[in-house]
């Protein structure tokens, strides 16, 4: 099926749910650039320092939409998707070190941005196709798969605090100077990065809708309900959850590229099993396999760690641990499974 | 010295006129100072204040050969001062008064005022400096002899164990001059140990020499300086270059075995520790069928208990360990039922959002323990018969805590296989993990033996922090440090199987252990990481896999 009779046949904004997506990520992305754009001593102002903060959660909605993909659509609970992350961050950041000083002799090629570019998505795309290969022709499912991709990621954070990795040793990457002939610096490259994060948001979003729609992405769902049924029918499963993997993981490749330049570090700390943990509660809490859902919940989690690790960074933990267990217990489906029950019931007795 | 251990002295070492007039002068003063003593005293050797003047008085030479002959008069002598001496001298602190004929020993040279003794009375002198007290000066031959007096000198004195110190310092040290006095020592000495050591050394004084039969006494020893001195021979022209290489291979390859030796201990202990840390994990997993991430978090709070216990108790950590057995089970196995009732109840059959509440659980209870305590590490205090080492030989030395750890693990597994197969809930526990719903319509209340389970393989937890407060410090990620590795064990071990834990456990440790001096501690870590990963492609199961449709 051809792309654009996809579209006609099945256009993809005609669920609610697409459209006010749609139009909120425009909408407050072009309010963010114009409240920027504002004198400073405007009180609707919005200084660079905030810009940049707002450009990171993006990059975060981006790997949390990565992680819906398949958790959500597949049925696939990866514990490790902070490495996909953390290896499009790496290549990120070897171009920018590149441009000074290369860490090792084989890093100078990082300075092209083509080639840089590329591994942004090789990367994360070559190791999620070798250990998917793995993993899913001798079936691993389940919290098995749970918990070799939380080792996965373990041991390459391990692997990326040695120093003979030439990546930083634990430090990691950071001390960037400039992005395509840009200083990295200025307000202009801040807005200028938020504004591509925001377009890769939607971007993806609008990708992930597609792929979703689309009779790959009905496999997956029938996958994910009942996977020896579809593999009876005929389907070749393990290749199937590949493809989709092998795309979530250069979709969270793509984040971390974008996230480093705007945090200006990147360091072997993104591997650790938290942070990847982290991610799932996000979609957890926004609402698995409705995509929106994971935007929803990176931002809200996001937002209120930001929040409360200034004000009281003791409780910030609390909260995250008592998200992942009232989610769990009582919002299975999350805020955006909240919302449908809601609208349900009101449809109902009205 | 008492004068009889002077008649004892064997000639044959020596050779020529020199050795003739060694013996007889030996012989004159021995035969003097047994007539002294007759009437002096027959028990303690003492020497007139005039007789420790004229010693002393020897020393104060530029001459060092002058000055070595006169240590080696001091150490044949009968003052009860000698040891005192020489050790003063080697350290650069025996004296003479500048303007004076006193002696003296600087207590401490640190200052710019030392305090000083007298070195014949010991009693106190008040205070020198440089410009009053001019220490006797020693060169590096000195200091070498010095030391062979002073180590041979202790071989008369104190308990066995002092003396074996002492045979032992002797190694290496032995030469022409003391090699007489040393061999004599043999003879008197009774205890084989201290034998022994005498024996090396005056081997390893005659393998110097040229002496191949002597190379037969140092097959297999394994001290360091045999070693380097062996070597040395076998690399030179020496006519005894060949033989002593084989000896010396003899002892590399004994020394190899001994070190394999080592690291499996170490291994074995590293596996034992992974073993206590996932075995609940396994109980709970195989029956249950639940991930449980707060598992980490239950071994810091045993270690936590085992803590507390000993802030309760300060000065008794023997007594506040072994409360901590049953004390970290309760503890955890009370927060592991807790967590059951409250929330993996009601997940029944979702292992994912299980996994994903228990994570949640185990930030809640690591948060706490940072609130409450602090995020500092806290140090356990190991008992007397924890500490230390059991050193069997030179290259094989066990530390107890590990020693003991290890001891530990293999008495919980045995308490919980017999748990498993010989008491009631065992049977319920087994009949569960087979076949749940069979098990249910046979009459087995599944729901609490999930509790009892879920409480037991936390209890278990409990006493892995127990076991882990004795090799590390105490803290809040204490938990998390585990937590991969034991997921890796029960899943490599197979889910649901002591055994298979038991053996997975073990075998990790070693493999780790094993793989650390070639390729460092990290990557090592991360091989053995890739190593399951790949294991888990070829064998879902793990190593155990339960018999029956099960999976």
């Amino acid at each position: 099926m051809s792309l654009a009779t996809m579209f006609k046949r099945n256009s993809l904004l005609d669920e609610r749910s697409t459209w006010i997506t749609s139009v909120v990520l425009i909408v407050g992305m072009l309010a963010v650039v114009v409240l920027h754009a504002l004198p400073p001593d405007h009180a609707w102002h919005l200084n660079g320092s905030v810009v940049s903060l707002l450009g990171k959660y993006l990059t975060y909605m981006l790997l949390a939409l990565a992680v819906d993909l398949i958790w959500g659509y597949l049925g696939i609970l990866s514990l490790g998707h902070g490495a996909f992350f953390a290896l499009g961050g790496y290549a990120m950041g070897l171009y920018l070190t590149a441009q000074q000083a290369p860490l090792a002799p084989w890093q100078a090629v990082m300075a092209h941005f083509p080639v840089a570019a590329l591994a942004v998505i090789l990367a994360p795309g070559l190791l999620a196709l070798v250990f998917g290969w793995l993993a899913f022709r001798s079936r691993v499912t389940g919290v098995y798969f749970s918990i070799i991709t939380q080792a996965l990621t373990f041991a390459l954070m391990l692997a990326f605090n040695r120093n003979e990795m030439a990546m930083g040793g634990s430090t990691g990457l950071t001390r960037f100077d400039e992005l395509l002939g840009f200083a990295l610096a200025g307000e202009g490259m801040t807005v200028a990065l938020f504004v591509a994060s925001g377009v890769a948001v939607l971007l993806a979003f609008w990708g992930c809708k597609a792929v979703t729609r689309s009779r790959l992405g009905r496999v997956c769902m029938a996958t994910r309900d009942a996977e020896a049924r579809v593999r009876f029918i005929g389907y070749r499963v393990e290749h199937v959850k590949l493809a989709v993997f092998v795309l979530s993981a250069m979709i969270a490749g793509i984040a971390g590229a974008l996230y480093v330049p705007q945090v200006g570090i990147i360091n072997p700390s993104t591997f650790a099993p938290l942070f990847s943990i982290e991610v799932v509660v996000w979609v957890a809490l926004g609402g698995r396999a409705t995509l929106y859902g994971a935007l929803l919940g990176a931002l809200v989690v996001n937002y209120l760690k930001t929040l409360l690790t200034g004000v009281m960074p003791d409780a910030w933990l609390f909260l995250l641990g008592g998200l992942f267990v009232v989610v769990t217990m009582f919002l299975p489906q999350g805020v955006a499974g909240l919302m449908a029950h809601l609208r349900r019931r009101r449809e109902v007795t009205a | 010295m008492t004068p009889t251990h002077a008649t004892n002295v064997r000639p044959e070492g020596m050779t020529g006129s020199q050795a003739g007039f060694g013996f007889r002068h030996c012989l004159t003063v021995v035969a003097v100072l047994l007539a002294w003593l007759a009437i002096v005293s027959p028990v303690q050797a003492e020497v007139t204040p005039q007789r420790a003047q004229a010693l002393l008085q020897a020393l104060d030479t530029d001459d060092f050969d002058a000055k070595a002959e006169a240590a080696q008069a001091i150490a044949a002598s009968d003052a009860a001062q000698k040891t005192r001496w020489l050790e003063a001298l080697l350290d650069g602190r025996l004296g003479r008064e500048r303007r004076g004929e006193r002696f003296y020993i600087i207590t401490d040279d640190s200052g710019r005022e030392w305090p000083i003794i007298d070195a014949i009375t010991f009693e106190d002198a008040g205070t020198g400096s440089r410009r009053s007290v001019d220490a006797f000066r020693i060169n590096n031959a000195l200091r070498t002899q010095l030391q062979g007096l002073i180590a041979s000198l202790s071989l008369d004195e104190g308990d066995e164990a002092t003396r074996l110190e002492a045979a032992k310092r002797l190694i290496g040290e032995v030469d022409a001059q003391s090699v007489d006095a040393v061999a004599a020592k043999l003879d008197d000495e009774e205890s084989p140990a201290v034998r022994a050591e005498i024996d090396t050394a005056l081997a390893l004084y005659r393998v110097e020499q040229g002496d191949a039969s002597a190379l037969a006494t140092l097959r297999g020893n394994l001290d360091t300086r045999v070693r380097n001195s062996l070597s040395t021979i076998a690399a030179s022209d020496a006519p005894i270059a060949a033989e002593a290489g084989e000896t010396l291979a003899g002892i590399e390859s004994k020394r190899a075995w001994y070190e394999r030796g080592q690291t499996l201990f170490f291994g074995l202990s590293a596996g034992s520790v992974l073993v206590l840390a996932a075995i609940g994990l396994a109980i709970t997993f195989g029956v249950m069928g639940v991930i449980n991430m707060a598992h980490g978090e239950l071994i810091m709070l045993g270690a936590y208990t085992t803590w507390m216990i000993q802030q309760l108790l300060p000065g008794q950590p023997g007594l506040a360990l072994l409360l901590a057995i049953p004390g970290g089970f309760l503890v955890a196995a009370a927060f592991g039922i807790l967590i059951e009732r409250s929330v993996i109840r009601f997940l029944k059959g979702r292992p994912l959002e299980t996994l994903l509440a228990t994570f949640g659980i185990s930030l809640i209870l690591q948060q706490l323990v940072r609130t409450v305590f602090s995020p500092l590490n806290r140090r356990v205090n190991s008992p007397d018969w924890l500490q230390g080492a059991w050193q069997i030989n030179e290259a094989l030395s066990l530390t107890l805590n590990r020693l003991g750890v290890l001891l530990f693990c293999l008495v919980v597994f045995a308490a919980l296989w017999a748990l498993m197969r010989y008491t009631r809930l065992g049977l319920e526990v087994r009949a569960v993990t087979q076949n749940r719903a069979m098990a249910r319509s046979m009459g087995v209340r599944a729901a609490r033996v999930d509790m009892l389970t879920f409480g037991l393989g936390a209890g278990v937890a409990g006493l892995a922090g127990v076991a882990l407060s004795q090799i590390t410090n105490v803290g809040p990620n204490l938990g998390q440090s585990y937590i991969v590795d034991s997921f890796l064990v029960v899943v490599f071990g197979g889910v649901g199987n002591l055994w298979g834990t038991l053996v997975a456990g073990m075998s990790l440790g070693v493999i780790n252990q094993v793989l650390q001096p070639w390729v460092g501690a990290v990557l090592a870590k991360v091989i053995v990481l890739i190593g399951v990963i790949l294991f888990i492609q070829k064998r879902p199961q793990g190593l155990f896999a339960p018999k029956g449709r099960t999976s």
